[in-house]
């Protein structure tokens, strides 16, 4: 039912708002503006606004002690190969969950669930070791196996709720209709669960993208992803606040692009089945 | 061909048996209609024949061959579910060829069968369309297009019409029944409709609560309904079922009249007419007759009675008797 609002009442929602995301915007903006501020005015006390040095040094020193496009092209990698192989994954297992539930499919769920609610710290070490001996340590593969496997059951539920949505008819007709399995999730069901697995794919990506334990943890030069270009410019001696800021909105800005882009999609893909 | 037994055919849900045991033969080519109230596990049974729904126990035979362990698309049936169930993100076109493409049809040769299922069912300036873009009627005769372009032996259909408005639904029955007796191919055709059932069947299978009560063409249902539930469930208005001295004098425990066989004007019960509904070429009435109860009476034309009057009737035309157990006598 609609609910007619009043000039007031709209106001008041209208600045709340914009408070909220103000409050939610704050630290990226003033990470921003202190990449464009000396090291100095960083720091200072109390903070410069207006009357801060502005300048673009912080940049051009960022851009010139390290291989951006290396770190960037790990991050691309990693984010979306492990997005990749989460889906190859994590579509049959939806798939099976959705249409031939059994009696342990919720618990299943649930269990899967679960898992993302354990500290990764706690599985640090076994899995450092596996790294050690199996030699994946600050290797691009290495990363795109375990970001699989932090994100996969995250990939599972939202297509999961996604292939929910299907009308099993629909997969039962393509069954009569002489489909094979294979036949009937290539042709039927992932033309249809598209749109979800788009926004899936987007969220993960970004959830990749931003992943700071194990990509720092598990890599040192060759296979480190922008997280760790960015923890490079935190140096315990002397002024780096500037820099690293730089470093940060370097690493952020293609992940907002992308964001931008496409938040239509990833709106829709979070608030789905929301309303039914 | 299209020739189905069922034998010993039982269903169970975990505890739940849906289907007890059912022993039923489908000949080539009948219009075969399964009727009853919802729930009575009439979908399941068909879904049972498709081979959506594995069986507990018995046996299955499609033209004379074991397909109880089939997958559905080896048994060569087709089927029109109640959603439709198009592949909403597929053209007319490609809906209608993908059994055929899924089948490892000449390309050509899909599109020879498309055109002219399409022509058949008036959809050929459709066929570039997505579901999404055409009305209910038009969706439905493409889940038929779809069914027919496969030449199955026998086509399956779960409650097509129910999601069309009344006068489309009169049309499609019409061209369902048309279309059978062109193919000449099995149909099944699960409905809760009994008007569906009685104007489209060959053999109408009426079922209750997983068990089959009566198979029959629809008039010797009509005619002679072998127990209570049958003669209450064919024929609408239902029939008048009545019980005690009124019943104990045609030597029954209960009697039934239909509607149709009970005359106004003069007779030997006498009661007030509660709710008259008069549709011009009939007149539904219900009098309330101390004894007896509400009876239920269908003339031709205006009977000229209205709320309130007291009236006369008498039974006349076929009365039917049933036993304690509610079996005809």
């Amino acid at each position: 039912m609609a609910r007619a609002a009043s000039p007031r009442r709209k106001l008041i929602t209208t600045l709340a708002a914009w408070t909220v995301a103000l409050i939610i915007f704050f630290p990226v903006l003033w990470m921003i503006l202190t990449s464009f501020k000396t090291e100095a005015s960083a720091v200072a006390m109390p903070p410069q606004f207006l009357s801060a040095d502005w300048t673009l040094e912080n940049y051009v020193e960022v851009w010139g002690r390290s291989a951006y496009p290396r770190f960037f092209w790990n991050s691309v990698v990693i984010a979306v190969g492990s997005t990749l192989l989460g889906l190859v994954i994590a579509i049959p297992a939806a798939w099976a969950m959705a249409f031939v539930p059994g009696k342990r499919t919720k618990d299943l769920l649930m269990w899967m669930l679960s898992t993302k609610m354990m500290p990764a710290v706690a599985v640090m070490i076994p899995i450092y070791l596996l790294f050690l001996r199996f030699g994946l340590l600050d290797t691009r593969i290495g990363l795109v196996l375990v970001l699989m496997l932090m994100n996969l059951p995250i990939i599972i539920w939202m297509l999961y709720t996604y292939f929910k949505e299907i009308p099993a008819e629909i997969l039962e007709a393509a069954r009569m209709d002489g489909a094979s399995l294979w036949n009937e999730i290539l042709y039927v069901l992932t033309p249809m669960a598209v749109p979800g697995i788009a926004s899936t794919m987007l969220l993960n990506i970004i959830l990749a993208w931003n992943e700071a334990f194990w990509t720092i943890t598990l890599t040192t030069t060759r296979a480190a992803p922008l997280s760790a270009f960015i923890a490079s410019f935190s140096a315990p001696q002397g002024l780096f606040y500037a820099k690293l800021s730089a470093a940060s909105a370097m690493a952020i800005l293609p992940i907002l692009i992308l964001g931008w882009f496409s938040q239509k999609q990833l709106v829709r893909g979070l608030t789905f089945g929301a309303v039914k | 061909m299209g020739k189905i037994q069922l034998t010993k055919v039982r269903k169970a849900f975990g505890e739940t048996e849906v289907i007890p045991g059912i022993d039923l033969a489908i000949e080539d080519g009948e219009f075969v209609v399964f009727v009853g109230p919802s729930g009575c596990g009439k979908s399941t049974l068909l879904r049972l024949i498709a081979g959506l729904e594995d069986t507990t126990s018995g046996v299955i035979e499609i033209d004379g061959k074991d397909a109880t362990n089939l997958p559905p698309a080896k048994r060569g049936l087709a089927m029109v579910f109640q959603s439709y169930a198009l592949y909403p993100h597929m053209t007319v076109r490609k809906n209608i060829a993908f059994p055929l493409k899924m089948a490892g049809m000449p390309e050509a040769e899909q599109a020879a069968r498309v055109e002219r299922a399409a022509k058949v069912l008036n959809l050929t300036s459709y066929l570039d369309r997505r579901p999404g873009q055409l009305s209910g009627g038009q969706r439905q005769r493409v889940a038929i297009g779809r069914a027919i372009v496969r030449e199955p032996a026998a086509f399956l259909f779960d409650e097509p019409l129910s999601n069309l408005d009344a006068a489309l639904r009169v049309g499609m029955r019409q061209e369902i029944s048309e279309l059978h007796q062109s193919l000449k191919t099995t149909m099944i055709y699960v409905t809760h409709d009994q008007v569906e059932a009685m104007t489209m069947a060959d053999k109408i299978v009426v079922l209750n609560a997983g068990r089959i009560e009566q198979v029959g063409a629809p008039l010797e249902l009509y005619n002679n309904p072998r127990n209570i539930f049958v003669a209450g469930f064919i024929g609408s208005p239902k029939m008048n079922l009545i019980e005690g001295p009124e019943a104990a004098k045609h030597d029954a425990h209960t009697i039934g009249i239909r509607p149709e066989h009970i005359s106004v004007g003069d007779g030997p019960w006498e009661g007030v007419v509660g709710l008259s509904e008069h549709l011009g070429s009939d007149s539904f009435i219900k009098v309330d007759v101390p004894g007896l109860g509400i009876i239920n009476v269908r003339g031709p034309g205006e009977l000229g009675v209205h709320h309130g009057d007291r009236i006369r009737l008498a039974p006349a035309g076929k009365i039917h008797r049933f036993d304690d157990k509610g079996l005809a006598l």
